[in-house]
Parts: C-alpha cells; sequence; structure tokens
C-alpha cells in the first residue's frame, strides 16, 4: 500500500483536459528524470498508482516494486469527446482507462446552465461513482485538484457542480481549484455569463482558487517567443526549459494552446513538488489554506511562477537566485493581469523548488518585505517551502502564491463585462431554458461577486493607515 | 529513577533525538561509574544484549521524521529508540492546533497512552515524563497538548515537564501566534513547569557564538539539546548528601515553581563556543559566572553584546520600586528608564559542572535584590553541582531561571494573535474542529493573566 498522502485530479471541460494533459505528461517526465531506478516510490504514489496489468482485477502493486503500469489518479470529464478522445490516442492513454473517463457528444454549448443543471443532473450519480472509485485506490487522500476554464459551458458549469460534489462525498478532504480565467477578446460571448456563475460556486465551495488569466498566458508567451525570436541580441531561451516547451515530454506536435497550458501545468507541479519530493521544509497541501485562506471566502490566491524568461546568459549564481525572488513580485510574473505590490496582501506563500536554504529564504524574505504592503494584523504572513528537487531543465524555481486584493481588478473587469451583457438580456432566454435555472441564479450570482468585490475593498482601504495594536483584554486582580 | 520522554511532532522529534544523542555521548564509560551509570538510568534502558534503548515515545501524525530520527539514531551505533514505541499516521495536522487537539489527540487517545505506559512500565521508579514539542505547528502544539492533558490524567502523582520550542519572530506558519497561545494557555493549567527555548536566541547564539554560517534545525537542536542536557544530567544538590540527586524533573519544579501562576523557565548556558575551540580555552569560574549573573539581571539572551548599564537597585530604592512597579519588566520600556528596569526573579536554579566546581563563587545569584521581596534568596535560589565535565566543556555553568525574561516573546505572541483575533482572521479554520471564538477568549484571558502576573512581580 502507498504510504505518501496522494491526490486526485478532476480536469473538467476542453480546457481542464487540455492543460491536465499537460501536468500529467510533464509530472511523468518529471519524476523519470528524477526516478533513475524504475522502483515505485512515495514520490510517485501521490499522482499516480501502479498497477499490475496481469492481474485482472487491476490491483494495485505494492510500493518499493518496479514501476508496471502507471495511473493518474484522476478522472476526466468532457460533455465532448474531441479532446479526451484525442488523449486516448496519444501517447498519454496508458495512463487512463475507461473507469476514470466520462464523456457525452454534444458539449454544453458554451452555456452554464446546460452544464450545471442539465448535464449536472444526469451525471450526477455516475460523477460520484467514479470519484468513489478513485478515492477508493488512495490509501491516504489529501487533496482534490480541478482544473477547469471559466468561460465555456462544461467546465464552469459541471466543473463546478463537481466541486459541489466533493464537497458533499468528501467534507474533509481538501480542494484546490485551478481556474482559467477568459480574456476581454474571448471568442465564446456569453463568457462573462459563465464566470460569474461559476464563481459563486467557487466561493462557496472551494477552499483555495488559483486563477489564472489566458490574457496572462498569452502575455507570457509572447514576451518569451520575442525573445527567442532575437528581440535582444546575446539572449537565447534555453531549450531545454520544461517551462514553456514541452520538448522531452511525450507527445507530439505543439498546438495552440499548449505553449499556454504548460504554464499551467508547471503551476501545478510546483504546488505539488512538496508534496512528491522530499525537502528540507515540507509544505503540506493542507497547509496552503490553513495558512493563505483568513476568511472562508477570500480564498483566491494569485500565482506568480519564476523563472519564466529563462535566459542563456548566466550571472552570479546568488544574484540570479535573489533575481528569481524579485521577479515572483514583478507585474510580468504574474499568472493573472494584477500587480500586487500596488496592493495589500494578506498573505503569502513562497513554494520554492531546487538546491535553496533556509537562509537564502530569510534573506530575500528581509529583503522584500519593506516594499511589500502586507495587512495590519498579519505583517509577518509568509509561508515558506522548500523542496530538493528542481524542475527538469532549472537549477531552482519558484511558485508565490499571493492572498492580495488585487484580484480584485480581475472580479470588477467580469462584473463590467457581465453587466453590459445582462442589462440587454442578451442571450439570456438559452439560460432561461435549461431546466431548474433561474432568473434568481444571475441575480444572486452577481450579488455574490459584488460582495466578494466589497470584501477586498474594505481589506484595501486600511492600507497605509497606521493601525494601532487592538486594545487588549483587561484582567480583574 | 528514570524519566520518560515524549518527542511530538517534527520539532520534538528533532530536538528530542539530540537530547539522547548528547546525554549518550555525554555519559561515556570513561567517565565517573556513579555519573554515567545514574545517567543511563535516567535516560535509557538497556536490553538483554546490553544495548541502550531510549526512553522515549515518539509521536507524529506523519511518517517522515520519526523514521528519520530513528535511522540516525540506529546508525549511531551507540542507542536507539525502541521498536515499539512510536506512533505516526499519514498526514500532519496542517499546522492546526484545532486539527491536533480536537481531532488527531482523542482519535488516537488509546494507542498514544499504551505507548507511553509500556515505557514507564519499564522504568523501576518514574521521575517523571518529559514531553518535547514546538508550539506553532499543528501536531506538536495540538496533539502535544491534548496528549498532556491524558498524561496528566493517567500519571495524576507523576511530575510532567514540557519543553517548548518557540516559533521564530517571522515563521513558517502564519498561525504561529494562535496555536501558540492556545497550547501555553492549556499547558499552563497541566504541567507542573514548562521549559522554553526561543529559536530566535538559540539561532543567535549558533551564529555569533558558534559562528556558524549556514544554520541548519541540526545545529540549532545541538545547542538546545546542550542547555537541557546541562540540566537534567545527575548532579549534587543540597540536600541530596554527597549524592546523585535521584528525581531530577521533582527537584526541577520544586526548586523553580513555587506558585502556579508562575512555570515559565527560560536558560542560559556559558560558555557556548565552536567545538573546535574548546580544546584550546581555558576555562574559569568567577568570568563566566560574573557573565551569567549580568546576563539574569539584564535579561540578556547570550554570552555576548551583555548590557552592563542595567543594574539591582540599592536597598533604599528597593522599598520605593515596590509601589511604583505597574507593567514594568520586560513590557516597554526603551530609552532611559530602561536602564534602571532589570530582570527580576521568583526564583533561579545554577547548575555548575566541571573541574573545581566546590571553589565556585556563586554569592552573587543569592542577591535578595534580584527576587522578589515575598520570597528569601534561602527560598528562590538553588545549587546543583557535578565535578564531572559536561559534554566536553572543562568548566560550564547553566542557569535555570523563572523570572521576567520570557515577558517580552509572551508578550510579543500574545500581542499580535490579538490583533488577529480583532479581525477574526483564521477563526473559520478553527471552528471546523471544534474550537470556538470562546475558547479562544478563555486561552486569551490565561494568558493575560500569566502576563499580569509576571509584569507585577516586586
Ligand atoms: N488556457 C487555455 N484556455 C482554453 C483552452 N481551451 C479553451 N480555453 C478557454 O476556455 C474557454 C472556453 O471553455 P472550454 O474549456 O473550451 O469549454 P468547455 O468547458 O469544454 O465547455 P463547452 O465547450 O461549452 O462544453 C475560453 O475562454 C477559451 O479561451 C486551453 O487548452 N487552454
Ligand atoms: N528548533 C527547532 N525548531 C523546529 C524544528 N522543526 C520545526 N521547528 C519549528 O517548529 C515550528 C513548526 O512546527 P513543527 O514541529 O514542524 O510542526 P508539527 O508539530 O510537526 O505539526 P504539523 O506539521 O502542523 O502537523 C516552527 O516554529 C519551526 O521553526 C527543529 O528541528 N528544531
Ligand atoms: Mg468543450
Ligand atoms: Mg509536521
Amino acid at each position: 500500500m502507498p504510504e505518501g498522502d496522494t491526490s486526485l485530479c478532476s480536469a473538467v471541460g476542453q480546457c481542464g483536459n487540455q492543460v491536465g494533459c499537460r501536468f500529467w505528461d510533464l509530472a511523468l517526465r518529471e519524476h523519470a528524470h528524477v526516478n533513475k531506478t524504475g522502483v515505485y516510490d512515495d514520490a510517485l504514489s501521490s499522482f499516480f498508482r501502479n498497477v499490475d496489468s496481469r492481474k485482472s482485477d487491476g490491483g494495485a502493486c505494492g510500493f518499493g516494486g518496479r514501476i508496471q503500469h502507471l495511473k493518474a489518479r484522476a478522472v476526466l470529464v468532457d460533455m465532448e469527446e474531441g479532446v479526451v478522445n484525442e488523449i486516448l490516442q496519444g501517447p498519454l492513454s496508458e495512463v487512463f482507462d475507461s473507469t476514470q473517463l466520462l464523456t457525452d457528444v454534444s458539449g454544453s454549448g458554451n452555456n452554464w446552465a446546460v452544464g450545471h443543471m442539465s448535464y449536472g443532473s444526469v451525471y450526477r450519480e455516475q460523477i460520484v461513482d467514479k470519484l468513489r472509485k478513485a478515492a477508493e485506490h488512495c490509501d491516504c487522500l489529501q487533496c482534490f485538484f480541478l482544473i477547469h476554464s471559466m468561460g465555456g459551458g462544461t467546465g464552469s458549469g459541471l466543473g463546478t457542480r463537481v466541486l459541489s460534489l466533493l464537497e458533499e462525498e468528501f467534507p474533509e478532504v481538501c480542494r484546490i481549484v485551478t481556474s482559467v480565467y477568459p480574456s476581454p477578446e474571448d471568442d465564446v460571448i456569453t463568457s462573462p455569463y459563465n464566470s460569474v456563475l461559476a464563481m459563486k460556486e467557487l466561493s462557496e465551495h472551494a477552499d483555495c482558487v488559483i486563477p489564472v488569466e489566458n490574457q496572462s498566458l498569452v502575455d507570457i508567451v509572447n514576451k518569451i517567443k520575442h525573445m527567442s525570436d532575437g528581440g535582444k541580441p546575446g539572449l537565447t531561451i534555453r531549450k531545454d526549459s520544461s517551462i514553456i516547451s514541452g520538448q522531452g515530454g511525450l507527445r507530439g506536435a505543439e498546438k495552440p494552446f499548449d505553449a499556454m497550458n504548460n504554464i499551467v501545468a508547471n503551476l501545478l507541479l510546483n504546488i505539488t513538488s512538496s508534496a512528491r519530493f522530499e525537502g528540507s521544509l515540507n509544505m503540506d497541501l493542507n497547509e496552503i489554506a490553513m495558512n493563505l485562506v483568513p476568511f472562508p471566502r477570500l480564498h483566491y490566491l494569485v500565482p506568480s511562477l519564476t523563472p519564466l524568461y529563462t535566459l542563456a546568459d548566466v550571472s552570479v549564481p546568488t544574484r540570479r537566485l535573489d533575481q528569481m525572488f524579485s521577479d515572483a513580485f514583478s507585474k510580468d510574473h504574474q499568472l493573472l493581469r494584477a500587480n500586487p505590490k500596488h496592493s495589500l496582501y494578506l498573505a503569502c506563500a513562497l513554494m520554492v523548488r531546487g538546491n535553496v536554504q533556509v537562509s537564502d529564504l530569510r534573506r530575500n524574505i528581509e529583503r522584500l518585505r519593506p516594499s511589500l504592503p502586507f495587512v495590519s494584523w498579519n505583517q509577518e504572513g509568509w509561508k515558506t517551502g522548500l523542496c530538493s528537487v528542481p524542475p527538469v531543465g532549472h537549477s531552482h524555481s519558484l511558485l508565490a502564491l499571493a492572498n492580495n486584493t488585487c484580484v480584485k481588478s480581475t472580479f470588477l473587469d467580469l462584473k463590467e463585462r457581465f453587466t453590459k451583457l445582462y442589462r440587454k438580456k442578451a442571450h439570456l432566454h438559452h439560460y432561461l431554458h435549461v431546466e431548474g435555472m433561474e432568473q434568481s441564479c444571475f441575480s444572486e450570482a452577481i450579488t455574490s461577486l459584488s460582495s466578494l468585490i466589497e470584501e477586498y475593498h474594505h481589506l484595501d482601504a486600511t492600507k497605509g493607515k497606521l493601525i494601532p495594536d487592538a486594545p487588549r483584554l483587561s484582567i480583574a486582580r | 529513577m528514570s524519566v520518560v520522554t515524549v518527542q511530538l511532532g517534527q520539532c520534538g522529534n528533532q530536538v528530542g533525538h539530540e537530547l539522547f544523542d548528547v546525554v549518550c555521548g555525554d555519559a561515556h564509560d570513561g567517565q565517573r561509574r556513579s555519573y554515567c551509570s545514574v545517567s543511563r538510568e535516567r535516560f535509557f534502558h538497556q536490553t538483554e544484549r546490553g544495548d541502550l534503548v531510549a526512553r522515549a515515545v515518539l509521536i507524529d501524525m506523519e511518517p517522515k521524521v520519526i523514521k528519520h530520527s530513528m535511522n540516525k539514531a540506529a546508525n549511531s551505533g551507540r542507542w536507539t529508540y525502541g521498536d515499539d514505541a512510536h506512533f505516526s499516521q499519514k498526514q500532519g495536522s496542517g499546522n492546526n492546533w484545532a486539527n491536533g487537539f480536537c481531532v488527531h489527540g482523542p482519535r488516537h487517545e488509546a494507542a498514544l497512552e499504551e505507548l507511553v505506559r509500556r515505557q514507564v512500565e519499564r522504568c523501576d521508579r518514574l521521575s517523571g515524563l518529559m514531553a518535547m514539542m514546538s508550539v506553532a505547528g499543528g501536531t506538536g502544539s495540538g496533539v502535544g497538548t491534548y496528549v498532556t492533558q491524558c498524561l496528566r490524567d493517567t500519571f495524576p502523582k507523576s511530575f510532567i515537564v514540557n519543553q517548548l520550542t518557540w516559533p521564530y519572530g517571522t515563521g513558517e506558519v502564519i498561525v504561529q501566534n494562535y496555536n501558540s497561545v492556545l497550547t501555553l494557555a492549556h499547558l499552563y493549567g497541566l504541567s507542573d513547569a514548562i521549559l522554553v527555548h526561543e529559536n530566535d536566541t538559540v539561532h543567535g547564539i549558533c551564529a555569533r557564538l558558534l559562528n556558524l554560517k549556514h544554520i541548519s534545525f541540526g545545529d540549532v537542536n545541538r545547542v538546545i539539546a546542550h542547555q537541557l542536557g546541562a540540566v537534567l544530567q545527575p548532579a549534587l544538590t543540597t540536600d541530596s548528601h554527597g549524592l546523585y540527586s535521584r528525581n531530577p524533573l521533582g527537584e526541577l519544579a520544586s526548586a523553580l515553581v513555587c506558585h502556579p501562576e508562575y512555570k515559565l523557565l527560560s536558560m542560559s548556558t556559558v560558555p557556548q563556543m565552536p567545538s573546535a575551540s574548546i580544546a584550546y580555552s581555558t576555562f574559569s569560574w568567577p568570568g563566566p559566572l560574573r557573565h551569567l549573573r549580568q546576563m539574569l539581571v539584564s535579561n540578556s539572551k547570550m554570552e555576548e553584546g551583555i548590557d552592563w548599564q542595567v543594574r539591582l537597585p540599592a536597598a533604599s530604592e528597593r522599598s520605593r520600586s515596590l509601589t511604583g512597579g505597574g507593567r514594568g519588566g520586560g513590557r516597554g520600556g526603551g530609552g532611559a528608564a530602561a536602564a534602571a528596569i532589570f530582570n527580576r526573579s521568583l526564583a533561579n536554579l545554577l547548575i555548575l559542572r566541571g573541574k573545581d566546581v566546590y571553589s565556585a563563587e556563586t554569592g552573587g545569584f543569592e542577591d535578595p535584590a534580584l527576587f522578589t521581596s515575598w520570597l528569601s534568596p534561602r527560598d528562590a535560589f538553588s545549587l546543583w553541582k557535578s565535578p564531572v565535565p559536561f559534554n566536553k566543556y572543562e568548566k560550564s555553568a547553566t542557569l535555570v531561571s523563572n523570572s521576567q525574561a520570557l515577558l517580552r516573546p509572551l508578550d510579543d505572541m500574545v500581542r499580535k494573535a490579538w490583533n488577529m483575533f480583532a479581525s477574526r482572521a483564521y477563526i473559520h479554520q478553527y471552528v471546523k474542529f471544534g474550537i470556538s471564538e470562546e475558547d479562544f477568549l478563555d486561552s486569551f484571558t490565561s494568558l493575560e493573566q500569566v502576563i499580569s502576573s509576571y509584569s507585577q512581580l516586586s
């Protein structure tokens, strides 16, 4: 039986599955790089089972034995077949079997209500069943990862339905959601509706949400391309970097979203690295919410990843290390279009991989602290993790998760786009047709979003003010 | 008599390992026979083959740390942990005191009690139990508190001492002040004595006295183990009639904790130096003891940068300061007034180990001005001695002090937690496991009481 903590991923919708696909691909590559012995170990067990294909029941084989047949601890859901079929025809096909998949043919037509209400009701039992089966294979289930987009119908609608089912079925297991937010110029006209409807579910049922904006991913990918096309003489992108290129992975030709999805997949690799590998300062997945979420609904954690722009010009090592810490707080390393430095930090986690010491962490926190505004009651709101295994092709990397009021700007944008459509009642009838869907769902969703924004706003308003210590309890003597 | 150690959580299991390593290495065969055998009986039992097995129980909610400590002990070739003396689960308490105290503790109560009972039954005579843990995480703090509570019930007559590691100011755990407040408030009602090590202080000793560049937890833990060992190894007390005293925990508690409102003990040891320098150093008693006394008076935490400005009041001033007390002590201070404020003690224990202990002059520690007016130095000061050099130091002196020394860090801890509590930040994470706002308020109230008691010492 595996000994370590295990996590279960659920990818829902096109985007969810395409990102998930990159994650499992890169995770396998990372383990292949680290684990040269071919022995199934703690590290592998957190996201993969080792199955003996000769046993008819598909029973798992023990720990410390040879890797037989790795199966991802995952449930893939899409209401179209396209993406999942593509995965099954590709090199990752072996990692999944049919009990882990759930598909339909027609998709949710970019309609949250179809995903959440219609498919949600039809497939409820099947989804629960598949989740339970997958969970049974986990000896100690620590965390669920849900991957989905906010803009379409399946990921946003059915994805958030899966989320509330997880809460019902496994109330004690932490739920971390990676949500891909649409850019303002998104093809999906109804994406503001879908996103706002999904937001209410995320606010109520997730332990942590890690929002990623497609526009930020596009900007990062463009900047990297620009640099590698020789934008500046002397600077070249390292070809073996796992951050943007999938080279060395299992798959074939690049598809449009691949470069973007690799970034998200790397984010997931870094969050989970401490659960998968050894380190001198381990950070359990359940420590993320405990340390970063001071109020139940304020659980949106802005991610930034460094290095993103891996350059060939190697400067002095420690300077490069310190640069990595500085970059994590700069605007162009955020996976959300926001500037945390100009807003208020409620808490911040630094998850470091590679050959980095506690003293490096302390030095950099001390160095950066003065320039970062923290909320009055959490001036020392830092949580740190050190994992000794760096990502493939790098000496070290850093993922920062900031509970920062700057997410507000993304939510305000979304609210504005929603209101523009909603005022004209545009496309509303497509939603109201769906059984179970009522106008009140819209008003409740936008109210929920507005009050969330308001909560961030309140905290923001305390920024820069000198807040005196709370008067202490007086003791009767 | 023997001490059963209970190591809890990552910190407890790592510090505990270093402690056994130090006491085992210190009481080696070349030492005086009686010292060695008393120490062995205190910390180890012997298998039929003569192997030393620590009288310890290892508890954590995740397996990695315990596995590591057990392997390290086994590889030392000198001692081991018992094969039947550890308990771990798959998943830690996630830095949540409530998860440890309300969920993991009660769930595994029977198994944990059984482990401790088994160790206790192996002792011919039990001196007491020592629980070692950090206060900042979830397992050591939460499960540790729960286990201490169970031990109190199961062994109502035994001495129970907690050894606590207080977190770095800027920590690895954001909710560390909450966890610390909950732990301390609960332990205050359970424990006979609470021995505190502050990570920041010990880190400072590693950096400035031991000249270490890259400081690891291992380095920090060796310093803590050195100080603990200096207290717990065999020593002669005033009324042990030339024999090594048998009951280290009981004697510690009765020497230092004479009133249940006051049980926070801090520690300093002199000298501490890089191990390479020990061989080339000359040791004497008067210099280090003068330093140690001024460290006590001025609340300096290490033998460097001692504040020599702080002086005890002359006898004439003393009667006046009795009325002007207020929240003096460690709190606030600063500026010119601070020079007048000295660290007042309730009780102190001085332990001298090494050559010529009997000629050491310790009168300075018996000055009535050091202590409260309601205890005479005869009751408030204790002196233990051992002629056996400890842990490679030809001479060393350790002071365990029940004084205002921990007032400042305790007050900081409570202030930060209280500020957070004022916004109710993170409270839902505790409510989830059954700790309510009321429980928090109770804990704050009892610690404010402790703070007030210590600051009003006069
Ligand atoms: N980053 C990224 N975004 C994607 C990807 N695929 C789709 N998107 C974005 O996701 C949104 C559309 O959602 P999809 O995931 O395609 O939709 P779905 O969940 O499959 O739902 P339906 O197609 O309506 O059934 C748009 O904002 C797209 O820009 C992808 O692979 N990566
Ligand atoms: N001195 C010292 N402090 C440590 C050590 N390990 C952890 N700490 C401190 O302990 C606190 C964290 O508590 P841990 O003991 O790691 O937590 P735990 O009891 O295992 O609880 P969970 O991991 O939350 O289940 C922090 O303040 C650390 O600085 C150690 O080996 N030595
Ligand atoms: Mg689709
Ligand atoms: Mg732990």
